[in-house]
């Protein structure tokens, strides 16, 4: 191990932290909608790209669309309404083409969500071309601050919170409450749940736009971090479905906790040995797989 | 008496005939076409893509359409940044396209691949984006220009400029490919051979979302210059998060990329990327010619070309220019035509094609502006020193066996 200061190793495993927060969120999403839905959703990183085009189209361009340049919706506002339109995107998709293949298997629905988000990625790319745009941070969350070993960008810190937050609040909402409850029972015996007069193909369209609007939160979060680009989740997903397969498909808490980890071990790995730090989680999920196929937090069927 | 007369009239004919047959033939196949490959769809079409198009049309233009009485047609695809794709494509247009020549290749495996096929069909490729040193040295062939610049060239220019400004303790994050490690060796040679100190490397997978851990890195290490060995949305993404982190913000250490396409600053915004020093082959303001060509450029495709787009201007006006002179269209006979000419147009400046395929010519040393001192829309840069090109561009390699011959 070279040698590096505390204080420098801390410094990384906060910045390490902060991918893992990034992992959290979007294999969330992924987890909850393969649970639920046993659709294995590679439009993913597509809808986590749209809401971050989505906070950029508000911020800089809606406003000389509408023939009104002083207009334009905020940072805080975009955290609302760009997953909540995303999601809407998503939950027509479930509707007119997802819901065909519930009674197929895996494959299908691995193919079509792929082909979606190649269609999107395209859209995109022809519209606002490849090298992508920049976007400001909110003016609140603007500089550093000091966190002790090191200056920390403000807005950072904010990415970190909000995060925890939104994983906390998803996995109570999925797990401790009587809604969760539902959703579970939904995927376990949905005729029996239907028997007991609860409408489950809109329970279910309900539950993949919550997963899509994970993607989407995690779009505007990262917006102001990464240049906005149609490629910006594509290359992310790769990861994150990595995520999801060391956590064990369909895990919540496993997928929260694997995400956080995983980004503090690539953090670590980006001290020691930089070169390895993407590599090093495929190392794992394939030692994962090895050791416990159904993922660290799986259970077995 | 009178058959013989009109025989020999008849011959006369015929050996006129013949005189003239192979004059008619010049160009062979009665048309001179060119192809643009290059990537259409994916991370480098901003650069090259649907641009490199217009601007060969700009020079097919230029020339009225036609060279040697024989009309002149373009054709462009996607070769999708995949050597094979690519590969494929060219022998089709080969074979079957009647096209005799093709440029751009922003992707340099693509343009190795396809040179090699040119060099068996006998035809002609110009590298205007391409920038890998193999295609002048050890994959080198008599039938290719590289007509933009390369690796060493580039790394060459900002690092001896950087030098030459007392910068001489240097720091690289590099992306971890070839592209990457041969532009970190090229830009360290300099940087030992002028006198300065390599302090680290940081290599990062490609591509890199959080550049971070990296950027902090580079600035613990006090290095004078932060180095990008890294193209793109990488090079991008750095300086964006350096920026969140103050880092490079000071005289004391500043960020230089060593590979930037004036796309690249138009995706940072000024206020991220100002200041930042680096080497481009052109630059659309930088005199009255390159202007009108650029403004001509501007009013198909409402952009500023980048240099790669101008390139592909310059190489085609070039290739039709060689073919009028050289009164034939045969790739051998162009390529020794286009060696004797000294290259000067709107994009071009004092360019020398060398037997190994290097286009010597000027560079710019550029400086991106402060926000305050653009004035419109792709008005980015400052020009801070017109770099020679004998100064920057490397000097022909032994690995090439056309430099041998001498």
């Amino acid at each position: 191990m070279p040698d590096i200061s505390f204080q420098a190793l801390m410094a990384q495993l906060t910045i390490g932290l902060i991918g893992g927060c990034f992992y959290a969120m979007l294999s969330m999403g992924l987890a909850i909608i393969f649970g639920l839905l046993n659709i294995i959703n590679f439009t993913h990183g597509a809808q986590f790209m749209m809401a971050a085009f989505l906070a950029w189209i508000g911020l800089t361009q809606i406003g000389p669309w509408l023939g009104y340049p002083e207009f334009q919706v905020n940072f805080w506002a975009a955290l609302l309404i760009a997953p909540v339109l995303v999601a809407l995107f998503g939950m027509a998709i479930e509707r007119t083409l997802l819901r065909r293949l519930y009674h197929l298997d895996h494959l299908y629905g691995l193919l079509l969500t792929f082909g979606v988000a190649l269609v999107m990625e395209g859209g995109f790319r022809y519209a606002f071309g490849v090298s992508g745009q920049g976007y400001e941070p909110p003016e609140l969350l603007q500089g550093p601050v000091d966190i002790g070993f090191m200056l920390l960008p403000k807005y950072r810190l904010f990415v970190v919170a909000a995060s925890l937050v939104l994983c906390l609040a998803t996995w109570y909402l999925f797990e401790r409450t009587k809604l969760g409850a539902y959703l579970r029972a939904g995927t376990e015996n949905p005729r029996l749940l239907q028997a007991f007069g609860i409408n489950v193909p809109v329970m279910i369209t309900l539950t993949y736009g919550f997963g899509v609007a994970l993607a989407g939160i995690a779009g505007v979060l990262a917006a102001p971090i990464m240049q906005v680009t149609p490629l910006m989740g594509g290359n992310l997903l790769n990861i994150v479905f990595a995520v999801v397969v060391i956590g064990g498909l369909g895990s919540i808490l496993g997928s929260m906790v694997t995400g956080l980890a995983l980004g503090l071990i690539e953090g670590l790995t980006k001290v020691i040995y930089p070169e390895a730090s993407t590599v090093v989680v495929f190392v794992i999920m394939a030692g994962a797989l090895l050791l416990r196929p159904a993922g660290l937090f799986g259970r077995e069927v | 008496m009178r058959a013989r007369l009109i025989g020999n009239a008849l011959g006369l004919a015929l050996s006129a005939l013949a005189v003239t047959a192979p004059r008619a033939a010049e160009v062979s196949d009665g048309v001179v076409k060119v192809g643009i490959l290059n990537d259409l769809s994916g991370i480098y079409s901003d650069f090259t893509g649907r641009g490199s198009a217009v601007a060969a049309q700009i020079a097919i233009d230029e020339m009225g359409g036609k060279v040697l009485g024989s009309p002149v047609e373009l054709v462009a695809a996607d070769h999708q940044n995949k050597p094979d794709i690519a590969a494929n494509l060219a022998r089709e247009w080969f074979d079957q396209g009647r096209v005799d020549m093709i440029a751009d290749f922003p992707t340099s495996s693509t343009a190795l691949a396809v040179m090699e096929i040119a060099k068996q069909k006998n035809r002609v490729t110009m590298l205007s984006a391409g920038v890998a040193m193999a295609a002048i040295n050890e994959k080198c062939s008599a039938l290719n220009a590289q007509w933009m610049v390369n690796t060493y060239a580039l790394a060459a220019g900002t690092a001896k400029a950087l030098l030459k400004a007392g910068k001489k303790s240097w720091y690289f994050v590099t992306a971890d490919y070839t592209f990457g490690h041969s532009l970190e060796k090229d830009a360290s040679a300099v940087v030992e051979a002028e006198g300065g100190k390599v302090l680290g490397v940081s290599r990062h997978p490609f591509p890199g979302g959080d550049f971070s851990s990296f950027m902090l890195k580079a600035q613990a290490s006090g290095a004078q210059v932060i180095a990008l060995a890294n193209a793109g949305s990488d090079t991008v993404n750095a300086v964006k998060q350096a920026a969140e982190y103050g880092i490079g913000r000071s005289e004391k250490q500043v960020i230089a990329p060593l590979l930037t396409y004036i796309t690249d600053v138009k995706s940072l915004g000024l206020a991220k990327a100002q200041d930042m020093y680096l080497t481009e082959a052109f630059y659309w303001d930088y005199d009255e010619r390159s202007r009108a060509f650029a403004e001509t450029y501007f009013a198909k495709m409402k952009r500023m070309p980048s240099a790669s787009q101008a390139a592909v201007y310059s190489a085609v006006l070039s290739y039709l220019k060689a073919i009028q002179a050289a009164g034939t269209d045969e790739a051998g006979a162009v390529m020794a035509k286009l060696r004797t000419m000294t290259i000067d147009d709107a994009v071009i400046r004092n360019g020398r094609l060398r037997a190994d395929g290097a286009l010597v010519h000027d560079l710019l040393l550029l400086q991106v502006k402060k926000p305050a001192e653009s004035k419109r829309d792709w008005d980015f840069y400052n020009v801070r020193a017109v770099l020679k090109g004998e100064d920057v561009f490397p000097k022909p390699s032994d690995a090439c066996p056309l430099n041998a011959k001498g």
